[in-house]
């Protein structure tokens, strides 16, 4: 019972930090249609902030809080450069936005290991993050990282503050409005290139708030974002583009498995399945979890 | 019909002179050491022939290519692992690590030659119609496609890594020693592998030509352009989609197969992700609508790798990065499409210049 509970909450774990990856992906990817592979160079970004900010201040907690909102900022300004530089002459070819944006990340991580050097860095974790909670005493105590609990409440943050944004702001009414039907936002008054560039500031951002989250469960490096790119866009496939709910629930279904099957069988073979498990549920819904209802053809 | 004389002329000029370049000029002007380079760009240059077909016609931007070079490379290098090794040893690395006492059961069929050989193109050609049943049959396309080939390379080369004690883990299958009996730190036998890989090549760029001036040929690129249309039309453009994604990964499993004499070496650092992308680079730099443009590009991309990396390899980078992104945002047709952009700039200098390439959207 213990076994099948603590797989589950590393599962629900591994989950919190796919989502908070891949909630910003779903606002670029999803709602813009953007493949913005250097998204994992942002996270790298936000994790290398973290780390600058902690040399800084001595108090690692303080520098966590301070860090979240920072990392928000830089890796924000990076991915609005970004779409002012590169993107914004890309929205009619999807495919080739996968392609350049890969040439970026490639630079990204060539300026890390320039500035950081190649060798992993690491930050200290605050002390109210350290330790564990016992859930359930007894022969076979059940414990919860004290730090996998603070990423899952990141992770439900994050999701409550961009899925708030979206509905009830000006802002997310206008990132709607654009994302539904470009050409009438446009003659509504709407700067649909603003909104664009805004939607990518905010997207991006997110993408620091998870390396944030994820220099407390593992080294910084320049190569970090190229590890966990790839499952967040498979979380977004999966769930449907441009749907925040199928992103959250894919993203802990995921988790679980993922979980699960590392636990009955070994890291790599785990992986396979997954993959396989994914393939499998795009035959049932090719057009992910939950999807917008159209008249288009496919 | 005049016109049509004149082309297959010079395509038949173009056909001889780089036969002639390949096998006549290369071998005599280069060293032994820039030939077995030429050697290894050739192998990317066949992965590239494919990509052109796959991406460049049929609009299926396939990511994971270096998949297929893997079982390729893998599928060879097994059968000279098990051949060096000599009846009834283990090959080096399952003595060392000394978890095998046996070779493993998917490992004994590749002590059969003919097996082997015929695995490293059928292996391929079989994942990649699987996958492809699967993911076009349920029209999964674009940008899904892309990424879902993306975590196929990323997940094979996790696999391989995590199965050390039959694959080798992260050094992969190294020193091979003999090709069929050669021993390949002859340099007269290297020559050898070198014609070997640039007749292959030749010959897959004469059936990707083939293929691509076919009615099939057509219909890749009208299923490229409208796959709808194609559909109304009684065609199943699944059927069209997968004959070029397997076919590309047939030539992607040629390539690695040669590849591992050429080299001595195959492992995962040379199938995950990074270089799964860097096959695509070659092609779109040189254009990847273009047989000729993909495989130039393919060449001299993976030549600028070496002259660049080993000297600097920071700079390689940026400009690895910096080459990608001029290439694919600012001349879509690589370079193969230079000349026509450059005279529609002159001729039409106020319309904005789109090269028609695919993206099926």
């Amino acid at each position: 019972m213990t076994v099948i509970l603590g797989q589950t909450f590393t599962g629900i774990s591994i989950g919190a930090v796919l989502l908070l990856i891949a909630l910003g992906l779903s606002l670029t990817f999803g709602q813009m249609n953007v493949i913005n592979m250097a998204h994992g160079e942002f996270i790298m970004a936000g994790a290398y902030t973290t780390y600058v900010l902690q040399k800084s201040i001595s108090s690692a907690g303080i520098s966590l809080i301070v860090a979240l909102p920072v990392a928000f900022l830089v890796s924000g300004a990076l991915g609005a450069l970004l779409e002012w530089l590169l993107i914004r002459r890309l929205y009619l070819r999807p495919l080739d936005t996968l392609l350049v944006t890969w040439g970026v990340s490639l630079m990204l991580q060539q300026l890390a290991r320039d500035i950081f050097g190649a060798p992993n860095v690491q930050t200290r974790a605050p002390d109210v993050l350290t330790g564990n909670i016992t859930v359930m005493g007894g022969d076979d105590p059940l414990t919860f990282a004290n730090s996998r609990l603070f990423i899952l409440g990141l992770a439900v943050a994050a999701v409550l503050a961009l899925s708030l944004t979206l509905r009830l702001t000006p802002l997310g009414r206008r990132i709607r409005a654009v994302v539904q039907n470009r050409d009438l936002a446009e003659v509504s008054g709407i700067s649909t290139s603003r909104v664009d560039r805004t939607a990518f500031f905010l997207g991006s951002g997110l993408a620091g708030v998870a390396g944030v989250a994820l220099t407390l469960v593992g080294p910084i490096g320049p190569t970090m974002g190229t590890n966990v790119i790839i499952d967040a866009f498979l979380v977004i496939v999966v769930g449907g583009i441009g749907q925040l709910k199928g992103t959250v629930i894919v993203a802990f279904v995921l988790g679980v498995l993922q979980s699960v099957l590392e636990y009955s069988t070994t890291v790599s073979v785990a992986k396979v399945l997954v993959l396989v498990a994914i393939v499998a549920f795009l035959q049932w819904r090719p057009q992910g979890l939950y999807t917008l209802r159209t008249r288009s053809l496919v | 019909m005049n016109v049509l004389k004149g082309r297959s002329a010079r395509v038949w000029t173009g056909f001889a002179g780089a036969a002639v370049l390949l096998f006549a000029v290369a071998p005599v002007a280069l060293s032994d050491f820039r030939l077995g380079l030429l050697a290894k760009y050739l192998c990317m240059a066949m992965v590239a022939v494919g990509i052109c077909l796959a991406w460049g016609r049929g609009g299926l931007l396939t990511l994971g290519q270096g998949v297929f070079f893997g079982l390729g490379g893998y599928a060879m290098a097994m059968h000279l692992k098990i051949a060096d090794a000599g009846p009834g040893n283990l090959p080096d690395f399952m003595q060392l690590y000394g978890t095998a006492t046996e070779l493993p059961w998917w490992w004994r069929p590749f002590a059969n030659p003919l097996f082997a050989i015929a695995a490293t193109v059928l292996l391929p050609m079989v994942v990649a119609a699987l996958l492809g049943l699967f993911v076009f049959r349920r029209r999964v396309k674009g940008a899904y496609f892309a990424i879902l080939s993306q975590a196929l390379a990323s997940a094979f080369a996790i696999w391989l890594v995590g199965q050390q004690a039959t694959t080798g883990g992260t050094n992969g299958l190294t020193d091979i020693q003999g090709f069929f009996g050669y021993a390949l730190d002859d340099p007269v036998n290297q020559r050898m592998v070198y014609f070997v890989i640039a007749a292959a090549l030749l010959l897959l760029i004469a059936l990707a030509r083939q293929l691509v001036n076919s009615r099939y040929g057509e219909l890749l690129v009208a299923v490229r352009d409208s796959e709808e249309r194609v559909r109304f039309l009684g065609y199943d453009p699944a059927n069209v989609k997968l004959v070029a994604y397997v076919v590309a990964a047939g030539m992607a499993g040629l390539a690695g197969a040669l590849f591992v004499p050429a080299v001595g070496i195959i492992s995962p650092a040379l199938i995950g992700i990074v270089p799964s992308i860097e096959f695509v680079i070659g092609a779109a730099v040189g254009g990847r609508a273009s047989l000729v443009g993909a495989v130039l590009g393919a060449v001299a991309v993976a030549w600028a790798k070496t002259a660049l990396s080993e000297e600097f390899p920071a700079a390689w980078t940026y400009f690895q990065g910096l080459l990608f992104i001029v290439a694919l945002a600012f001349l879509p047709g690589g370079l193969a499409s230079l000349t026509k952009f450059v005279r529609r700039r002159r001729t039409a200098p106020a319309k904005a210049s789109v090269v028609p390439v695919g993206e099926a959207a």
